[in-house]
């Protein structure tokens, strides 16, 4: 087999000195009529090249990437820095584990405070934890800890927050005997406040929405919190658009009291998915609450600065069934991409990226509703993303666009019943002009 | 020497004016009074701001303060740190996977649907169970998915049950996640073998217990040998038996816990099929279910007809969505990856050579250092403390020491059943250089406790910081870098 | 060492019996086990325990335990400076170190608990 190091005489030495004749004779304690009588029914072993060709083969069998595409929604393709890839992939960051032993993980423990600091910066909160396992489970995260705060038992969940965030909170709530009601949105496309106010009484735990929200459409945090706190619930805000943060108001200055979502956005790439980079933010005085790993600063007895996992008694290993949570894991490697990136980007950097978004979604829309027939779904401020209602249903429209190589948004009507004939457009700096252009002259002939 | 550079903080080697160029400038004609009305930030107070040339510095002069597998032999307890092959990087880096997006049309990644199913089959077979999901993010978001659907499997039946046993011996996350499904737990004792007390498990296995949860091997590195009984009685009596399959390393190719009574379990890609920890994540924890669970799936289950795949959402029975897409598709692929150049003969020498190695340095070190439990071992050895304590010495003591010796620490904050436990489980891809490097180090270590037991407690020596206050950190926790004055 | 008027329990709580009310905390041993002691969870004013209910947890950097009442009662005060600074257990656990004051319901329940001397012997026995 590939990957085993010793020698066929290290091995009769091994054998030797534990006194046995054979490595079957290891497995005595493992009654013989459970054992496994035959091979594994497993195709290979396949050598390096064999299985380089194997999986180029399978890549290739993906037509998305030849493909034009406006695809967001919770996923979106950034450009990412080329410092990023090569720094990310040092070996001493891909194959340690967890910095545990912290004398020797100074390296992960050091990026794991600075990212925290940046997630404060980015949020406008006071301490963030080294990152949960992607956006979904982070709002789940937060619905649990807002119930854990207020020891209450219902949650308003806005029905513009991701349709498959709002799921993972159902399916993490069911067995809890907590309930999520939905909050509708209105004809802007933001939470409807008036029907936000006939739900929201003392009851409430939080209000969960998402800005800017499903629909791209930046939300009025500062009047949801305001809302919220109200009531003596809490204001929690997911951002799933994490690049939306360099250019619009962190969260926390506007009220937010846990800010939670994704940070793919932030140097990971598509990647069909996964992995990606959960994070959370809070006021510091819900530090107990917190869910996850979190790094701190103190001293060595010699008295230089070095950096420690800590607060661990929150954790499921020390806490167990009392823990806040049952998360083992983070997503180091995913968070380090993140630090990485934000730090070759810098401020201007991170400004000027999130600006072109608006910039080229603004003319995007201006595009692409100039096309006969294409509405504008709500009026609300977008960020990078928009609904588009066509005169004709979006499965129609979706195919003649894939004639052309365009994969052109994601339809709305599976999760939104109520949103027929229309589709979430993004778009990221990576679109030139002429792609978007493009998208414009193919949508006016699928209508045609 | 590089170890005398303390690296600041990004934040403190901030400067303004330090601009990146990564973007073109704006193409499309520029649209004025864009986001009116909204709350735009002005600064993001003590953003940094560095240099690409400083970025790169930063950053590999923190990578240099690590430890990693790597670099040597990395003998955690049951976290399973194996060489990590470098090719299964570049192919789950692939342009035609790595740039695919998770709600893509099914038509245009069919590549990577059948990359998923391909794995979900492959597990199957090795763990003998019908059908796996790849959704889980990591091992315990795995064990919440499995309890998940054992309860809503009970419930299905008309009665989700109140207790689940879980073993003293089991991983910490096992009590946590039944906790969140709802469940009180119920601690069963080991026998003195460390394994689950039969007697007992009859005792309290009673009508309103909904599972047992059992790691096999387990946190002592030794494996249930009535496994099969356990999960008798565990059936008789209308309950399910979930495995936490942390310590599969030991068992693959040789047998199947679908062949030992098991209806759930999970499998940690990053420790049996070797995706790298990355310091902490991602990982990966697959889950796999009997025939009669495998309604209750988390969505969405991935479909195959005639060579065309396709993604189902609508499974009336499922327990719903336990993240957003498609599960942490590019471990996915490593782990993939690992199977396929292993083989059918390769996958079991992984258990073969896990147990050789750990059976060597257990003889080789069991003069030096206690064995309270004295069971055979498989992928892991527990040693103790207690001849070391004679001298006033711990196993904290001992790991630190080993830090000075070049090597990292083994597991000590499992299992609980053993006090000043050192955990230590070498893996199957160890050359013999490497493991005698370990002994010899740890009967060094065993000398000086006897010997020269201040220069253990005062380890390690050489590193880039020594001991770090811990309790000045938990007591008032600075979790962040601010901007002073 | 160990107060010759307090009562003790097996996990180490003690209780100080004044009129009908008893103050709760841990002993000497049980700061000692536990280490430097960074946290402690209170209970809210007014809360009925049972025998052997949990009142708090107390925390070091890598444990957690929890406090249970030695008798029935109900919570009357607790001792908010632990709050603050959480090591006044650690340096003087059986004075300024107490965590609640309790109504006693039942005083029954001090019959099966130590006395100094027998608590004392349990820790030899414990530690042998």
């Amino acid at each position: 087999m590939r990957y085993l190091s010793l020698s066929d005489n290290d091995r009769k030495e091994m054998l030797a000195a534990i006194g046995i004749g054979s490595t079957d004779d290891l497995f005595g304690c493992i009654p013989q009529e459970v054992r496994l009588a035959r091979d594994l029914a497993l195709p290979g072993p396949m050598a390096e090249l064999g299985l380089v060709r194997e999986m180029e083969e399978a890549a290739a069998r993906n037509a998305y990437p030849r493909f034009l595409s406006f695809l967001g929604g919770g996923a979106y393709d950034h450009l990412i820095p080329t410092v990023v890839d090569y720094l990310s992939s040092r070996g001493e960051f891909v194959s340690p584990y967890t910095p545990y032993q912290p004398e020797v993980s100074q390296g992960t423990l050091q990026v794991i405070y600075e990212f925290q600091t940046l997630v404060c910066q980015l949020t406008g909160l006071d301490i963030a934890n080294a990152s949960l396992y992607e956006g979904a489970t982070g709002a789940a995260e937060a619905v649990l800890m807002a119930h854990r705060l207020t020891n209450r038992l219902k949650v308003l969940v806005a029905r513009s927050l991701h349709p498959q965030y709002r799921e993972v909170i159902r399916t993490y709530i069911r067995n809890l005997g907590l309930q999520a009601v939905e909050v509708p949105f209105s004809r802007d496309g933001r939470v409807d406040a008036a029907a936000l106010a006939g739900l929201l009484d003392d009851t409430v735990s939080g209000i969960v929405c998402q800005s800017p929200n499903f629909f791209g459409v930046v939300e009025d945090v500062k009047a949801l919190s305001e809302a919220a706190h109200g009531r003596k619930a809490l204001s929690v805000v997911v951002v799933a658009e994490a690049l939306s943060m360099g250019l619009l108001e962190a969260p926390g200055a506007l009220g937010a009291d846990i800010v939670t979502g994704e940070m793919q956005s932030f140097g990971l790439p598509l990647s069909f998915g996964g992995p990606y980079l959960g994070f959370m933010a809070c006021r510091k005085e819900y530090v107990r609450q917190l869910p996850g790993r979190v790094a701190g600063q103190t001293t060595d007895v010699e008295g230089r600065r070095g950096f420690v996992l800590t607060l661990a008694t929150r954790e499921q290993h020390i806490r167990r069934e009392k823990a806040t949570s049952n998360i083992c894991t983070n997503q180091a490697l995913c968070a380090l991409r993140a630090t990485i990136f934000l730090e070759s980007l810098g401020r201007p950097g991170l400004r000027e990226m999130a600006w072109q978004n608006a910039q080229k979604a603004a003319y995007a829309l201006d595009v692409l509703t100039a096309v006969p027939g294409v509405r504008r779904r709500f009026a609300g401020p977008p960020f990078n993303e928009f609904v588009l209602e066509f005169p004709k249903p979006w499965a129609e429209v979706d195919a003649a666009l894939r004639t052309k190589g365009i994969v052109g948004g994601l339809g709305l009507e599976g999760a939104f019943p109520e949103l027929r004939n229309s589709a979430l457009v993004c778009v990221t700096e990576l679109k030139r002009k002429d792609d978007i252009d493009r998208l414009g002259r193919a949508l006016q002939e699928a209508l045609r | 020497m590089i170890k005398e550079i303390r690296e600041p903080l990004v934040f403190e080697i901030s400067a303004p004016g330090k601009k990146a160029s990564l973007l073109p400038p704006l193409d499309v004609p520029e649209t004025k009074g864009l986001l009116d009305g909204v709350a735009l930030r002005r600064d993001i107070d003590g953003f940094p701001e560095v240099a690409e040339p400083e970025v790169v510095r930063h950053f590999t002069r923190l990578s240099q303060k690590n430890y990693c597998v790597d670099l040597g032999l990395y003998p955690l307890g049951s976290c399973t740190m194996k060489y990590n092959p470098k090719v299964n990087e570049r192919l789950s880096a692939l342009p035609g996977l790595a740039a695919t997006h998770p709600e893509a049309p099914v038509d245009l990644v069919q590549g990577n649907l059948s990359l998923l199913k391909r794995l979900e089959g492959y597990l199957s077979e090795i763990a003998g169970m019908d059908a796996f999901t790849l959704q889980p993010a990591a091992g315990a978001h795995g064990e919440l998915t499995g309890m998940m659907i054992i309860r809503a499997a009970l419930e299905d039946r008309g009665d989700p049950r109140k207790y689940v046993l879980i073993p003293d011996s089991a991983h910490g996350t096992n009590p946590s996640s039944a906790h969140i499904c709802g469940y009180t737990v119920k601690e069963i004792k080991s026998n003195e073998d460390g394994m689950i007390d039969i007697a007992s498990l009859e005792k309290e296995m009673a009508a309103d217990v909904a599972a047992l949860m059992v790691t096999n091997p387990n946190t002592l590195g030794v494996f249930e040998s009535d496994i099969c009984r356990a999960a008798e009685i565990v059936h008789a009596r209308g309950g399910l038996v979930y495995m936490d399959g942390a310590n599969m390393n030991a068992l693959t190719g040789i047998v199947r816990p679908g062949d030992m009574g098991v209806d759930v379990l999970h499998i940690n890609l990053h420790k049996t099929f070797s995706t790298p920890h990355g310091g902490g994540g991602p990982g990966s924890g697959p889950v796999g279910v009997q025939k009669a669970l495998a309604a209750y799936l988390p969505v969405p289950v991935i479909e195959e007809k005639g060579g065309r795949f396709s993604v189902a959402f609508d499974r009336p029975k499922t327990i719903g969505r336990v993240r957003s897409f498609y599960g942490n598709f590019s471990v996915i692929v490593r782990a993939l990856c690992y199977i396929l150049s292993l083989g059918p003969k390769g996958v079991r020498e992984i258990a073969e050579y896990a147990v050789l190695n750990a059976n060597y340095i257990r003889k080789s070190l069991e003069q030096d250092y206690h064995l309270k439990y004295t069971a055979s071992s498989m992928h892991e050895c527990v040693f103790s403390d207690k001849f070391q304590k004679e001298h006033g010495v711990t196993n904290l003591d001992i790991a630190k020491r080993l830090i000075d010796y070049g090597l990292h620490p083994p597991t000590m904050s499992f299992p609980l059943i053993v006090h000043g436990a050192l955990m230590i489980e070498p893996t199957e891809t160890e050359s013999k250089r490497d493991l005698d490097l370990f002994i010899a180090a740890m009967k060094a270590i065993a000398r000086e406790a006897k010997e020269e037991p201040e220069t253990l407690k005062s380890a390690p020596h050489v590193t880039y910081v020594r001991r770090l206050d811990e309790v000045a950190a938990a007591k008032t926790p600075v979790l962040r870098w601010e901007k002073r004055g | 060492m160990y107060p010759s008027d307090f009562y003790y329990t097996k996990e180490h709580e003690w209780i100080k019996i004044e009129g009908d009310e008893g103050l709760v905390g841990i002993t000497d041993f049980a700061q000692h086990q536990l280490g430097d002691i960074i946290f402690v969870e209170l209970p809210e004013i007014g809360r009925e325990l049972d025998v052997h209910q949990t009142i708090g947890t107390v925390e070091s950097v890598k444990s957690v335990s929890d406090i249970y009442s030695p008798v029935a009662g109900k919570v009357t005060a607790v001792n908010e400076a632990l709050s603050q600074t959480a090591d006044i257990l650690n340096k003087d656990p059986h004075g300024q170190g107490w965590i609640v004051r309790l109504k006693i319901k039942d005083r029954k329940g001090l019959d099966g608990l130590m006395k100094a001397g027998d608590y004392e012997k349990f820790l030899e026995g414990l530690e042998a």
